[in-house]
């Protein structure tokens, strides 16, 4: 039923930014990651996100947008690709060729992360407060006074409820948890937020309240936002920019409403036309 | 006269009078893979947009009056052809414009309302209307300042201004979604039958509005279901006809050309 993308007639492709001058914020060539002797969970995709700007990706599960996202936190070793980050220590230095302690850093410093699961993200039985701390501590920094008021600041950033900051994670509910998550993610103002599925599994009401965090402090912070999700929905209200993702590959980008009003990939347009 | 040789003297009497949008043999057809089938839009439209102009689109139901906003606003990816926009970076085609760049003029220089508004969830009125002032730095508390304004001048309700506008009736949406689209300061803006739902009173809050926009130098482009509520505005028509979609040769995708030839009958007629 669906057909090769290859058979259809493709509009030219849109030319290099004019108008944006600066290079890109994060670039990524080539990325390559298996699993086992067959499975090829991404297979050679480029990225590139602006300074300011949120990129979306979306796909089924299985498309392996999240290993993307995992690859781009440097938490799992790609078998091909080059990453770079336009800042000024880091520019011109393949991030996924760097040694195991200054990846560590760029994970520390220059990027943070919310997963789907907090269980990933947090520890559940420290306090909220604490989880936040820890980055900092791993950032070097030592003052209780300023551990407290940095925790309380991210916290408060992230519209978490003050009164309850020195609960464990276990203990609040899974909107909430997703406040910490963010707070630890933000608490250094890292150069890119990775989000993935941040909103997926919460109610209704809550996902909206989440969303509208995420908006805003987005806008307030400037930082670069990539996103994952399987939902358009969530993608429609944060992302300027979206990547289709399908078997490893990447069927399709675009700007986010063109993707989703006027798809020019079959699968794509299948996707598009699948939500409820 | 066809319309390409028409509005190709347009070019030539007003390129220096600040054009500043020149469509050129504009398409735009849709492929629907899952029907294997190739839908033509419009065909080969070329028209011309001068600072302050204010450029009806008309034509009967389905003929691609939206459409052509949509290209232009790069919601829909046009087929072929070119829309150079004059913006104050300098000259850029939206046709096959970067998705960056055309990120950077939706934020300050080209708008689109559309008939639908669209926010998140639990967003009142006031900070939906607020959102693109805060987006271009303003203060919260001048944002919102001016959103009440907006509002208040459409004549929403007060009561509703901090209230969530998903629901609200269709009249009241449409008033958020004409104050939100419209407070930013735009070089180009594209309507889409704003004032369908409408009552007279925010129509006429309305049309002065947008007579206010071109005064100030703004281009608008817009489609209108009833055109005599703007009759007093407009300075061109642009009319798109049905035979600006000539039905595609042969079995859809295999055959398509994306090229467009032969743009001598049946382009889009401008008329003053």
């Amino acid at each position: 039923m669906v057909t090769s993308s290859r058979d259809a007639p493709r509009p030219a492709p849109t030319r290099a930014p004019v108008i944006v001058a600066s290079p890109p914020l994060l670039q990524v060539r080539g990325l390559v990651k298996r699993y086992g002797s067959h499975v090829v969970a991404v297979d050679r995709v480029d990225i590139e996100a602006y300074a300011g700007e949120v990129l979306g990706i979306v796909g089924e599960s299985g498309s392996g947008k999240s290993t993307v996202l995992r690859l781009l936190n440097l938490e799992e070793r790609p078998d091909a690709g080059e990453y770079f980050f336009n800042v000024p220590e880091l520019t011109g230095r393949n991030l996924f060729a760097l040694d195991r302690m200054a990846q560590r850093r760029v994970r520390t410093f220059d990027i943070g992360i919310v997963y789907q699961n907090p269980h990933l993200g947090l520890r559940m039985r420290n306090t909220s407060s604490g989880n936040i701390a820890e980055r900092l501590i791993v950032a070097g920094e030592r003052a209780y006074r300023t551990l407290r008021l940095a925790a309380r600041e991210a916290l408060a950033a992230s519209e978490f409820p003050l009164d309850r900051m020195d609960d464990p994670p276990v203990r609040l509910s899974g909107g909430m948890q997703q406040r910490v998550q963010l707070a630890k993610a933000i608490a250094l103002k890292p150069k890119l937020l990775l989000l993935d599925e941040p909103t997926t599994g919460l109610d209704v009401s809550v996902q909206a309240l989440v969303l509208d965090t995420l908006k805003r402090l987005q806008r307030e912070t400037g930082v670069t936002t990539i996103i994952v999700s399987h939902d358009l929905g969530v993608i429609r209200m944060l992302a300027d920019r979206v990547m289709v993702m399908r078997y490893g590959r990447v069927v399709e980008q675009g700007l986010t409403d063109q993707v989703l009003e006027d798809p020019q990939d079959a699968y794509t347009q299948q996707l598009v036309h699948a939500k409820l | 006269m066809s319309g390409v040789a028409r509005s190709s003297l347009h070019i030539a009497q007003y390129v220096q009078i600040m054009s500043l949008l020149q469509v050129n043999r504009l398409s735009k057809h849709f492929i629907m893979h899952h029907l294997r089938r190739e839908v033509m839009a419009f065909d080969c439209l070329t028209f011309d947009v001068r600072e302050g102009e204010f450029v009806l689109v008309v034509g009967p139901n389905g003929v691609g009056k939206s459409t052509l906003l949509r290209c232009l606003y790069r919601t829909y990816l046009p087929t072929s052809g070119q829309a150079i926009y004059h913006s104050r970076y300098g000259a850029i085609d939206l046709a096959c414009a970067s998705d960056v760049d055309i990120v950077r003029l939706r934020r300050e220089e080209i708008g689109h309302v559309t008939q639908f508004l669209r926010v998140r969830p639990r967003v009142s009125a006031r900070e939906a209307v607020a959102e693109p002032l805060l987006a271009a730095g303003l203060s919260p508390i001048e944002a919102g300042k001016r959103a009440s304004h907006a509002l208040d001048a459409l004549g929403l309700k007060r009561e509703l201004w901090d209230a969530y506008p998903t629901t609200f009736s269709g009249g009241e949406q449409q008033k958020v979604n004409l104050a939100r689209a419209l407070i930013a300061p735009r070089r180009l803006v594209l309507l889409d039958e704003p004032t369908a739902s409408l009552d007279a009173h925010a129509r006429r809050a309305l049309v002065e509005r947008l007579a206010q926009l071109k005064q100030a130098g703004v281009a608008i482009i817009g489609v209108f279901h009833h055109a005599e509520d703007v009759r007093g505005l407009v300075d061109k028509e642009v009319a798109l006809t049905a035979d600006s979609q000539r039905p595609s040769e042969g079995d859809g995708l295999l055959t398509s050309s994306i090229a467009c030839n032969g743009c001598a009958g049946g382009s889009g007629d401008v008329a003053e």
